[in-house]
């Protein structure tokens, strides 16, 4: 399993397309919004929490279809479903790879892009942990969109219209840490709630999406 | 006589043609009537005028885009466990009347909503819960359409139905913390019951069951045509071989 | 026949109309489908009797 977390972390970086897409894609939003909304600092920090979480979101999203579709185009996910592996292992090593290479890069870099959106101060610290928090579930989430639509020619849209819905909870909570952070508020409750969404989805969904892959590989 | 019989394509062909007239008959009796009965012959409410007449259609629309939904996870897990065609074709013809009640339900909602909250759209969790369940419903019929072979689109939609639903209730509770919401107004509330008095309950349930037997004529009709289509591509498929 | 609806008029029967269009354009979308279905299967029922 660590041979294949490996290759896929290699091949993200590599081929260029994970790695710099969603960073860049999030670097572009943080400069969208400020200059779509209007430089009034009062108005940018106040939605900061929101624009930053929504940027890593849609940035995740991007690179979503990566994950199986080269694998199944070249015929490897069917070797992969006939190695010793379990399938719901390799899904997991799969969002698991593109966390480190979308997710955990992006948690790395928000706080810069906070100065851009005039994020409070207390917020930097919550930034950080409720995107590390946060991320992975959407990754795993974003893993079982994929797996639905793996064999799909264009699944790009339809990838994203079943994996937004199933954004929103880790949305809203990962919001209200970061907002209560900046506020000097306490957290317990949403960073609770949403680490809750990203164990109980990391336990749970590597199943649905290991059986969505079979369906599709039959 | 178990209910498994009506698992057999044939049977059920059979069973909804002779049920469909009184199903539909008692749809348009008790909707009809509970509708000419709540909007002719209720009063009006000292706070919200007049307008306290879309109940009739907003709650009964609103709890069947609910039930739908639910109806869906029930032929999802039926299909997945026993394999029986005729769960997996209900589950994908109860989508689009359940989206149409979504619908109707955020359409009602915003329209009432205006005069009473001064905007046409306000997210408040209600609303905003319906707008994401719009969202699932289209997701879950636009994979239905994506997918060419049928089994592996029944086994892909049933699996997307089952963890679609713990997101959708989910988001239900993260969308009540992150608005505690405008929808406080407990008349539009069916669970807080006890805040519509009963001149407006009675015509009310009288909607809601012509609702739900709208839903089962609606989704039984949209089943026979999936049944049909599925054995007019297998003849085709078969034409084909020939 | 029709009651006072007061100042909410326009707001209650554009609620009413939306709703029933709504669902007159479901069932009627629902008995077309249904209609066009029968007869692509009878029309394919006939043909492979013929054939086959």
């Amino acid at each position: 399993m660590i041979a294949l977390l490996v290759r896929d972390i290699r091949l993200a970086i590599r081929a260029g397309g994970g790695f710099g897409l969603g960073l860049t894609f999030f670097l572009m939003v943080t400069v969208l919004v400020p200059l779509g909304v209007g430089p009034d600092v009062q108005v940018l920090q106040r939605i900061a929490p929101g624009i930053l979480w929504v940027g890593a979101l849609l940035a995740c999203l991007l690179t979503l279809d990566r994950m199986f579709a080269l694998d199944y185009e070249d015929g490897s996910l069917e070797l992969l479903a006939t190695a010793p592996i379990p399938m719901e292992g390799v899904v997991a090593v799969k969002a698991l790879a593109h966390w480190l290479v979308t997710g955990l890069p992006l948690t790395l870099v928000a706080p810069v892009l906070g100065v851009l959106m005039n994020l409070g101060s207390g917020g930097y610290l919550w930034l950080v942990v409720a995107l590390a928090v946060g991320t992975p579930a959407l990754s795993v989430i974003g893993g079982f969109g994929a797996a639905l639509t793996v064999g799909l020619k264009r699944g790009g849209l339809l990838l994203s219209l079943l994996v937004v819905p199933m954004y929103t909870p880790s949305l809203i909570f990962g919001v209200e840490v970061v907002k209560r952070g900046a506020m000097g508020d306490p957290v317990a409750t949403p960073l609770m709630l949403l680490a809750g969404i990203t164990l109980g989805a990391a336990a749970l969904l590597p199943f649905a999406s290991a059986a969505a892959i079979r369906a599709n590989l039959r | 006589m178990s209910i498994w019989e009506y698992a057999n394509p044939k049977k059920f062909m059979q069973t909804s043609a002779w049920a469909l007239p009184w199903v539909s008959g008692l749809a348009l009796l008790l909707l009809g009537g509970g509708l000419i009965w709540g909007f002719f012959l209720t009063p009006d409410d000292y706070k919200q005028g007049s307008t306290v007449k879309i109940i009739y259609l907003h709650v009964p629309s609103a709890m069947m885009a609910i039930s739908a939904w639910f109806m869906m996870l029930a032929g999802s897990l039926i299909w997945l466990i026993r394999r029986h065609h005729v769960s997996a074709l209900a589950a994908k013809a109860a989508a689009p009347v359940g989206l149409t009640f979504t619908v109707i339900g955020l359409v009602t909602g915003a329209i009432w909503g205006q005069p009473m909250w001064g905007t046409w759209w306000a997210w408040d969790p209600r609303l905003t819960s319906f707008l994401i369940l719009g969202l699932f419903y289209l997701g879950y019929i636009a994979l239905w359409e994506a997918i060419e072979d049928p089994d592996t689109a029944a086994d892909l939609t049933s699996v997307l139905c089952i963890v679609g639903s713990v997101f959708a209730f989910l988001s239900r509770y993260a969308v009540m913390f992150w608005n505690q919401g405008l929808h406080q107004g407990a008349s539009l509330s069916v669970d807080a019951k006890e805040h519509v008095s009963d001149v407006y309950a009675f015509p009310l349930w009288t909607c809601i069951a012509g609702f739900v037997l709208l839903f089962v004529m609606l989704v039984l009709l949209r089943t026979r045509t999936e049944i049909r289509g599925r054995r007019m591509k297998a003849l085709l498929a078969r034409e084909r071989v020939a | 026949m029709m009651p006072d609806l007061g100042k909410y008029g326009a707001t209650v029967l554009g609620a009413y109309g939306a709703a029933l269009a709504l669902l007159v354009l479901l069932v009627l979308v629902t008995l077309w489908q249904g209609r066009r279905m029968k007869r692509a299967l009878e029309a394919v029922e006939a043909r492979v009797k013929i054939d086959g």
